[in-house]
């Protein structure tokens, strides 16, 4: 007999694929200012840590919060014991406040409709076990947060079917990528319970045309089934075009509880990446369906937010003036930052994905890829790892379907370290491909390199997603 | 259009809309008796005493005490705020290293430094529930069985169960012989499980008990040891209550009795929590602690679902290595937990009710089979509900905890203060007293009736009312302990 569940023993966590393994040479030589300067320059990792400041000027002038206090009384016992899955009212009603402001306050979200949960993992989880039945699947665009392997397969046995989108259109979903996808679902045998996006897009740190919510909405009332809209970064949306919420759109659209979609259409919310707190464990899920909000809410149980973490941030996102400025210095400092990767990468003769939102951007080197295939791709990527000494994530681990891309992170380390970062970068790319530096423009040119190689034949190189899933792996 | 409620069922998964979160039962009373009119000392000593939430609220004087001295230990004060910054960004499901280190050592120390563990083996998880169910995740899959001893804590049904499609087989125990887990009992539920060809992964026992309160003795446990290396099933142990064992005999943890037999320790795994020794639900610690390399790897993975907050990590692993701070904190908190056992049972047995003899836990193990118009478990929720409606005491009836004998009730004292015990005691005397005297009464005018059909007609009709409704055996407010407590100051929300 089997000691161990199938979860423990098969590699379905997702955790064995690069996304991780590039985490782990990072820690087995992480590049520090003094100690180690050869060391690997850790931009794999998609956090913000721009505006710590502003929250630790807070924290400095509200002593209250930070001592289990309200009103001068001390409220310890009352938070230890509190576990309530409901969640500390004022925590609730001052995240769907910040949730509003995050989008111009153009919706507004009813705190009993929200389920607060351990993280966005968390949140993610919940909500498969809520949709999809195990051998269910949901759909996703490609390419996506290489986590989502883990968070909706894993412990749900729910199948992911790719979406696939192509720099053709700049990686938007298009209709007959959506159609495509539930045919493929519909082939092999997988009930599609819903749609899954990430807006603004990991990796891709674009924001979701108005034009493209609209079509989901259509796809998702057309065929009868759940979208979820991961909107964690909701607060990173930089620079225009601003950032549409789904929810948004449902009310452009009229949509209330007289309608079907209405009732389908669901949020996970985090505050990990808008306020660069991912230890805090602070997640969320929001829903208009009743039955959705009361399972989630049992489900909760399983990872409920500290009540002290709780208090802490109600107290903090109460404050209006601290929310009104941080999410103002948030957009200004994630921008320039963006600004300072593109025209690093630009120097090294490499461009980017035109991005507004987010805290990495969208890299093509396709052109200093030995062929167009992911093989080089891998390759490309090992050097830039143990040569270069970066940690950047290839396309490969976030299921797009097109070699050549990379997600750069840039909020995530301090600005001279970007810089040498990018200075290593440019002396490799001049060392390997001679490529002179790119003009500006945003779209990438094939450019061919210097060993004088020509594309070879492109080979589709069907990541396992693309193959009918196999159950109970 | 709106959608029809059907419809939309059918959109959302079985285990969303199945009831095996086993939270709704028919029966509310309890909860909601409670929730509706909720004693206060002095604003409403009428009202109903909660006596079904096993929380520790002896204690926390001391740990406030420490928080005040220590303001370090909060990232948020201006001594700690330079940790800020690298707290509020440590995600890293390993933990803060301090953290499992404080935790490892409070464990050794919860035991008496009897035996020591390793902080690579702690994994967090979302509370002692979140740590259940990750076990069973990694351990069993969907259709296999635990075998669990009852009575066991409702809860488990959901914890372990629920999300997992992992069955409980129960392994029934009783007052025979003060509930022991007998090798008979074992083989028994294990054999049915058999023969109905249901894959057994592993047995989970709670140690110290909940509901029973007492701890496992050394003989019981080596033989369950003994009988999961013969079947070749794990043992999962939920020591949840390690440090609440106010008197002797001394608590024998897992750890001490594989130390010496041969023992595959890749079948053994420990449940821990800061919920009950602490007293600490809403910070969420759970930690699964396993022997098993695998686990452990796995456990660490899956626990990305329910870490523990970074800032709560920071202050706890102060608190914890604390030396000085722990020491008095479990000497004092024994104690006190022993002190108002003894309040407790001393005033139940006054008036003639025992009590399973304990010396652990936040709860009595109450017989009130004698109380018990008909021996049953229609007349064990007959009783119950006087109890909560007449006497005004949420307990927790036996059958909730799949106790195979009804008549046993979890009554919790450890989340009150002394006065309102005090009030509650008052109130079963009354009650006890009262039915005596209608003993009595009866005895005079007809001495072959029983005085228990006596003590029903000297309560309104309103329990005669709910004589009549279906049996159900759960106490909601216990099924559910994150449900709401409407009565926490907390809940006065403030914009």
């Amino acid at each position: 007999m089997r000691m161990l569940s199938r979860n423990a023993t098969f590699n379905s966590h997702g955790q064995d694929s690069s996304y991780f393994l590039g985490w782990q040479e990072y820690e087995k030589n992480p590049y520090h200012e003094v100690h180690n300067t050869n060391g690997i320059i850790q931009m794999g990792l998609a956090e913000n840590q721009l505006c710590f400041d502003l929250l630790e000027s807070w924290l400095a002038k509200n002593p209250e919060a930070a001592a289990f206090k309200k009103n001068g009384e001390s409220i310890f016992a009352e938070l230890a014991l509190f576990q309530d899955y409901h969640g500390l009212p004022a925590f609730k009603k001052a995240m769907v406040d910040f949730m509003a402001e995050i989008r111009g306050n153009k919706v507004t979200f009813d705190p009993n409709h929200l389920v607060l949960t351990a993280g966005a993992t968390s949140a993610n989880e919940t909500f498969i076990f809520c949709l999809a039945d195990p051998g269910e699947a949901f759909l996703i665009p490609t390419p996506y947060y290489p986590g989502f392997d883990r968070d909706l397969k894993w412990r749900t046995g729910v199948e992911i079917v790719p979406i696939h989108c192509t720099n053709s259109n700049g990686f938007q979903i298009t209709e007959t990528a959506l159609e495509e996808a539930y045919q493929e679902a519909e082939k092999c045998n997988l009930r599609v319970k819903g749609v899954l996006v990430t807006n603004p897009s990991n990796p891709l740190g674009t924001t979701m045309t108005r034009n493209e919510l609209y079509l989901l909405l259509s796809f998702v009332e057309d065929k009868g089934i759940h979208l979820i809209s991961d909107e964690i970064y909701s607060g990173t949306a930089f620079s225009s075009p601003s950032f549409i919420s789904v929810m948004e759109v449902l009310k452009d659209r009229n949509c209330d509880e007289n309608f079907e979609v209405w009732q389908r259409v669901h949020v996970v919310y985090s505050l990990s990446k808008d306020l660069g707190l991912p230890g805090f464990r602070v997640g969320a899920i929001y829903s208009n369906d009743d039955m959705v909000v009361a399972a989630a809410t049992k489900m909760s149980s399983f990872g409920l937010v500290s009540s002290q973490t709780q208090h802490l941030l109600s107290a903090m996102l109460s404050d209006k003036k601290l929310t009104k400025n941080y999410i103002a210095e948030n957009h200004k400092r994630l921008k320039q930052r963006q600004k300072n990767l593109v025209s690093g990468l630009q120097k090294a003769g490499i461009s980017c994905l035109n991005g507004n939102a987010g805290l990495f951007c969208w890299v093509d080197m396709r052109h200093l890829l030995r062929s167009n295939t992911f093989e080089a791709e891998m390759e490309l990527w090992k050097k830039i790892v143990y040569e270069v000494h970066l940690n950047i994530s290839p396309g490969s681990s976030c299921h797009c379907t097109e070699p050549g891309w990379f997600r750069v992170c840039f909020a995530n380390l301090p600005e001279r370290t970007l810089d040498l970062a990018m200075q290593r970068l440019k002396a490799f790319v001049g060392e390997y491909y001679n490529v002179p530096e790119v003009n500006g423009r945003s779209q990438s040119s094939h450019l061919s390199h210097s060993r004088g190689q020509s594309l070879t034949k492109w080979v589709s190189r069907l990541s396992f997603d693309d193959r009918c899933p196999i159950h109970g792996r | 259009m709106a959608s029809s409620a059907s419809e939309n069922r059918l959109l959302l998964s079985k285990i969303a809309t199945n009831e095996k979160h086993g939270e709704n039962s028919p029966y509310f009373d309890g909860w909601n008796k409670y929730n509706q009119n909720p004693f206060h000392l002095t604003e409403n000593p009428e009202g109903v005493i909660q006596m079904g939430l096993a929380e520790n609220q002896l204690s926390f004087d001391l740990v406030e005490e420490w928080i005040r001295k220590n303001p370090k230990a909060s990232i948020c004060t201006a001594e700690g705020i330079e940790k800020f910054r690298n707290v509020a960004n440590f995600q890293d499901y390993h933990g803060l290293p301090e953290f499992r280190q404080a935790i490892a050592t409070f464990m050794s120390k919860a035991r008496g430094g009897r035996v020591t563990f390793d902080p690579h083996r702690v994994v967090m998880s979302g509370g002692a529930t979140g740590a259940n169910e990750l076990v069973m995740f990694c351990l069993a899959d969907r259709g296999d069985a635990f075998l669990i001893p009852s009575p066991y804590y409702p809860a488990f049904y959901r914890d372990l169960g629920w999300r997992t499609g992992v069955q409980i087989v129960p392994v029934d125990c009783d007052s025979s012989n003060n509930f022991k887990i007998t090798k008979e009992a074992l083989e028994a539920a294990y054999e049915k499980a058999q023969n109905n060809n249901i894959n057994v992964k592993g047995l989970i026992i709670t140690n110290p008990s909940n509901p029973l309160g007492t701890t496992l003795d050394k003989d019981t446990l080596e033989s369950l040891v003994t009988f999961i290396n013969q079947k070749n099933i794990h043992l999962v142990c939920d020591e949840i209550y390690a440090a609440t064992v106010f008197s002797s005999p001394k608590f024998t943890c897992i750890t001490e009795v594989i130390q010496n037999m041969n023992c595959n320790p890749n079948l053994i795994h420990i449940v821990y929590s800061l919920s009950k020794d602490m007293g600490f639900p809403g910070l969420r610690v759970g930690i699964v602690y396993s022997y098993n390399d695998d686990v452990v790897n796995i456990g660490r993975k899956m626990s990305s679902f329910g870490l523990v907050s970074s800032q709560t990590q920071h202050m706890l692993a102060s608190m914890l290595s604390d030396e000085d701070f722990v020491e008095k904190f479990l000497t004092t908190s024994a104690k006190r937990l022993a002190k108002r056992h003894g309040v407790f049972t001393d005033g139940l047995e006054e008036v003639g009710i025992n009590c399973l003899k304990s010396n652990a836990g936040l709860f009595c193990w109450m017989d009130l089979r004698r109380l018990l118009k008909d021996q049953t478990f229609d007349g064990e929720m007959v009783l119950w509900r006087v109890i909560v409606n007449e006497v005004k005491l949420n307990v927790s009836p036996g059958s909730s905890f799949k106790c195979v004998e009804p008549g046993w009730f979890r009554v919790c004292f450890a989340n009150m203060d002394d006065d309102t015990v005090e009030v509650a005691l008052k109130r079963i005397r009354a009650f006890v007293g009262q039915g005596k005297k209608a003993q009595e009464q009866a005895q005079v005018k007809s001495p072959k009736k029983r005085w228990q059909s006596n003590l029903r007609l000297s309560f309104s009709s309103s329990s005669r009312r709910f004589e009549q409704e279906g049996v159900s055996v759960m106490s909601p407010r216990m099924m559910s302990p994150h449900s709401p407590m409407p009565h926490s100051p907390l809940l006065r929300a403030t914009t």
